[in-house]
């Protein structure tokens, strides 16, 4: 397909990417801090702010809606904290109390919205499970204006966030105003949030929150980078699940964008050099064949030095000597690649001296 | 009294309370210049709520604090913090020399970001705790002792008057005790003044010229040769007296209540 | 009221204390968000089963619901136990994920039947009432009624089996294992249960709304009571209560009644917030309003106290040192002062203060107590 020449395709592209970014980029701090699930809660909070910005505003602009969604995401932010701070309510089931019941309420008045006969209301339905083919040069335009103040803020106070999130009471003991920077970087989440609704959707929009931060983290070992790659992968999933979705009849944006993001977790996860489990995974079988070739290695050896030089031991008796651990055929097969053993005759087995000298040096000092 | 400012750190009747639980009552303290002063006392005493509250990380029910003779917000550039090692998430992503340069953010001001000044200045305090050749290692790969140096290092880019430290010794191996020791020592020859909490009541003659003894309020607090007396230690500890041993100094750690 | 209305009332009622249940230990072992999880991915659960026996009413489909929701946390705990990802982002991680999966099915899949993503999270309380239950020709009610029902009895029968274990591995899970109770069990016994209830419930109110059923009335009771069996008790009143007056505040708006249920659930829980009695913010508020001259009282009892007998107490223990050294107001520092006088714990010689025996006694007293 004619991906740049397509004017919708464009635009569908450019509001996921921004979406992505943003979202990325705010995540990695939000995952760094323990406020996966806090994403949550302010998504599906947005719904009522959305709904109510249209009931009382009569308003269909998408920077109106938006800031109905961020001023009940940050209610509901508010709202987790009393209730984790001043009650013996646990952070979890504040976290739950203030998703769904905020989300009740949403869903409340969105059915109580619809019934009206005014038609307007149609535009609502997408702040579930979001919607990408439905995005405007308008809409992009909002997530750009609301995004971009986003990153420009976390530039500027990159250093300070950086110590907010990895050691706050030493940020505080050099004078720096550490709760009001928690303040500011969570309404920084909160708008990150609202930016990617209208095509993610509430449900949903956590996701783009946690996952492409979770990835990253994979990957590297420098906050810098983590952030530039989370929302680099966030863009990535964005893009590729919205024009899917745009393109293919009946795949609802948000759990599209979610799939394409969640491919990316799974091979971040099972890939990614040195924390990758199927690194993990290799390098456990490695060191594994490296003991197998040492007991075996130390067994000649010992064998050799007990029944004087030139005696060749069969497989079998490596094997009870504990060498082998099952494997002592395929360890003498390596050995004689190197050319650190040597066969004699159909199951009779020697050091040479390369070997003998490799296992001196290796475990000889040991004795 | 109120104008004595040849101290280093003057608390005065602090109160804190958490909610409506104190934690100190009316503690009064004066710390002199150039001395390595350890503050003892059982779990739940205080201690580390006694150095949050000169650093004004917590707002006490009543009393004042000042450092070096002024509130501690005047003079917050001449102070270095070293938390405990326990407070931070390890698997953070950042680097040794990163963790380091964050000593220098109080100095530098909002916006602007560590400089090639900044980086010479940290690579020498990592050079200075022995872990020059982990500056670029990522933190999660460090032993809790080399952890501990960490905060130590970032402490020292400080360049600060006064250091108070919360557990410095914590947890970490006999080399990087040895070598906070010494680092300790030398902060004291330079006329710096440090304040550690501390745990092992059997090294504080040895590493401390000072000692507070704490337990919700002030026990003692003097030179380790008048403070760390035998009924200062049954008053801090309410332990009965078998347990320390000869010379009035407690036998093992272990044998105190904690 | 109709018969329809009484019985879309019975259902939601009933749904509302199945969820109570299992949902009071999630809150007390802070494991609310697994509902949210599993209220979420077992969406997946239905659509494959639906996919695999081709009817929204087949028991099979509460099975594969529940083996999905099952999953879930066996996924979490899978993800979290790389170390790659804290709990929390798991958590956030694998539900997306399952429940995504589950939409995209819906969506391509299943347009012929009404499993459709508006019902997946309102649910569909309203027409419950018309899928009824029927028997050699006899009308036996909702079929709903009938599936909440043995769900509900299920619980409470598991309850009263394992009560004992329960309660030991949400307070002590280090007693439980020393005593064989195995805490793991129980942890997936009742993730079991939570699953096969949250399906039974996503019909009725759909996936999200199944976490304020099982999380908002527990948590409610929870700042109202400290025993567990009362907890219970009120968790499964607050939760019908939600219920009953969610239906009528629905009926009232005529909107949905899932969403107002939860919002019934939530305005029960704002109450409690701050009116439950000693708990609340209003009682706390009370109480700190009394304590607020009882605690500098005892403070300036213990000021004197440090000070008494020594040679700065002469300049110490004076009223108009109050504020240099406690750092009070002047005028706050007089008050004090007064009030402790009155109860007779100080005695003032000109400006110089001094403890009766009284305030000596409690000032010792204070002080032990904290130490």
């Amino acid at each position: 397909m004619d991906f740049l020449g397509d004017y919708t395709l464009r635009i569908v592209a450019l509001g996921a990417g921004t979406l992505g970014i943003v979202a990325g980029a705010l995540g990695a701090f939000a995952v760094l801090r323990r406020q996966s699930l806090l994403g949550d809660a302010i998504s599906h909070a947005a719904l009522p702010g959305v709904v109510l910005a249209f009931v009382l505003t009569g308003t269909k602009a998408p920077l109106g809606l938006l800031l109905g969604a961020a001023f009940a995401g940050w209610a509901a932010t508010l709202a987790v904290m009393a209730i984790a701070r001043m009650s013996r309510i646990k952070y979890d089931a504040a976290l739950g109390i203030v998703l769904s019941v905020f989300f009740g309420i949403g869903l409340l008045l969105l059915t109580d919205v619809q019934k009206q006969p005014d038609a307007t209301q149609a535009g609502l339905d997408r702040f579930l499970f979001g919607q990408a083919a439905g995005l405007l040069r308008s809409d992009v335009i909002t997530m750009m204006a609301l995004g971009l103040p986003v990153l420009v803020a976390l530039a500027l106070l990159w250093k300070e966030f950086k110590l907010l999130a990895f050691d706050p009471g030493f940020g505080a003991s050099l004078g720096l105003p550490m709760r009001a920077l928690d303040v500011v970087l969570t309404g920084l989440l909160v708008v990150a949030i609202v930016v990617g609704l209208q095509t993610v959707g509430v449900v949903l929009m956590s996701a783009m929150v946690v996952a492409p931060a979770a990835a990253a983290r994979q990957w590297t070992d420098r906050l810098g980078t983590m952030v530039v790659l989370s929302a680099g992968f966030g863009a990535l999933a964005g893009v590729v699940g919205a024009v899917i979705s745009s393109r293919v009849e009946r795949m609802p944006a948000g759990p599209t964008i979610v799939l394409c993001v969640t491919v990316l977790v799974l091979v971040s996860l099972f890939l990614a050099p040195r924390r990758g489990l199927l690194w993990a995974r290799v390098r456990a079988r490695r060191a594994r064949a490296r003991l197998r070739v040492q007991a075996v290695l130390e067994a000649l050896l010992d064998l050799d030095a007990r029944h004087g030089d030139g005696h060749a031991h069969s497989e079998a008796v490596l094997e009870v000597a504990g060498a082998g651990r099952g494997g002592a055929g395929r360890t003498l097969a390596e050995l004689e690649r190197r050319g650190w053993a040597e066969r004699r005759g159909d199951d009779a087995w020697l050091l040479t001296p390369a070997g003998r000298a490799e296992a001196e040096e290796r475990y000889g000092g040991r004795r | 009294m109120s104008t004595r400012d040849g101290h280093a750190i003057e608390v005065t009747d602090l109160t804190v309370a958490y909610g409506d639980h104190p934690v100190l009552w009316d503690v009064d303290l004066e710390v002199p210049h150039g001395v390595l002063m350890g503050v003892v006392g059982p779990n739940g005493a205080g201690k580390t709520t006694l150095v949050k509250a000169i650093l004004g990380l917590v707002r006490p029910a009543a009393g004042r604090v000042s450092v070096l003779g002024r509130p501690y917000a005047d003079v917050r550039r001449a102070v270095a913090y070293v938390p405990q090692r326990g407070s931070v998430d390890w698997d953070f992503p950042t680097s040794v020399l990163d963790v380091v340069q964050m000593g220098r953010y109080g100095a530098l001001g909002w916006v602007r970001r560590p400089g090639r000044a900044e980086r010479e200045r940290s690579l020498e305090a990592v050079r200075k705790v022995g872990l020059e050749e982990l500056a670029g290692r990522q933190i999660s790969q460090l032993s809790g002792g080399q952890q501990q140096r960490v905060f130590l290092a970032r402490a020292l880019v400080q360049d600060a008057d006064v250091y108070l430290m919360d557990e410095p010794f914590q947890g970490v191996d006999a080399t990087t005790e040895r070598a906070v020791v010494e680092l300790l020592r030398e902060l004291r020859a330079e006329g710096k003044t440090v304040v550690a909490v501390h745990h092992d009541l059997q090294t504080v003659p040895e590493y401390f010229d000072w000692v507070t003894l704490l337990n919700v309020r002030r026990i003692a607090s003097g030179p380790v040769d008048d403070a760390f007396t035998e009924e200062n230690l049954r008053l801090a500890y309410g332990a009965p007296l078998g347990f320390l041993g000869r010379n009035g100094r407690p036998p093992e750690e272990g044998l105190v209540s904690e | 009221m109709t018969g329809v209305q009484l019985e879309i009332q019975a259902i939601a009622a009933v749904t509302a204390a199945a969820c109570a249940l299992p949902g009071a230990f999630l809150v007390l072992r802070r494991l609310s968000l697994l509902s949210d999880a599993i209220g979420h991915s077992i969406l997946l659960g239905i659509v494959l089963a639906f996919l695999v026996v081709q009817e929204l009413t087949s028991p099979f489909l509460v099975v594969g619901a529940a083996l999905v929701g099952l999953l879930t946390v066996v996924a979490v705990e899978l993800v979290r136990g790389t170390g790659l990802v804290r709990e929390d982002a798991a958590i956030g991680l694998v539900f997306p994920a399952l429940f995504s999966l589950g939409v995209v099915l819906v969506a391509r899949y299943t347009d012929s039947v009404h499993l459709d993503t508006d019902a997946v999270l309102l649910g569909e309380l309203a027409f419950t009432p018309f899928d009824r239950l029927v028997a050699g020709g006899w009308d036996l009610g909702p079929r709903a009624l009938w599936v909440m029902s043995v769900i509900l009895a299920v619980n409470l029968v598991a309850l009263l089996l394992f009560y004992k274990e329960l309660k030991l591995t949400t307070f002590d899970p280090a007693l439980a294992l020393a005593l064989g109770l195995a805490p793991g069990l129980v942890h997936y016994g009742l993730m079991t249960l939570v699953s096969v209830t949250a399906v039974g419930a996503f019909t009725a109110v759909g996936a999200i709304l199944v976490v304020a059923l099982m999380i908002v009335p527990p948590a409610t009771a929870y700042l109202l009571t400290d025993r567990l069996g009362v907890l219970l008790g009120a968790s499964v009143g607050i939760g019908v209560a939600s219920a009953i007056g969610g239906y009528w505040l629905a009926h009232a708006l005529d909107a949905s009644i899932a969403g107002s249920m939860a919002a019934t659930a939530g305005a029960l829980f704002a109450l409690a917030f701050l009116f439950a009695p000693g708990r609340g913010l209003v009682a706390a508020a009370r109480r700190r309003a009394r304590q607020r001259w009882e605690f500098p009282q005892t403070m300036l009892a213990i000021h004197l106290l440090n000070h008494e007998g020594l040679p700065e107490a002469a300049v110490e223990n004076r009223i108009d040192h109050l504020d240099a050294h406690l750092g009070w107001e002047p005028a706050f520092a007089r008050e004090v002062v007064e009030r402790a006088q009155r109860r007779g714990l100080v005695r003032s010689d000109g400006a110089a203060l001094e403890l009766t025996d009284r305030g000596r006694a409690g000032a010792r007293s204070s002080l032990a107590r904290t130490a």
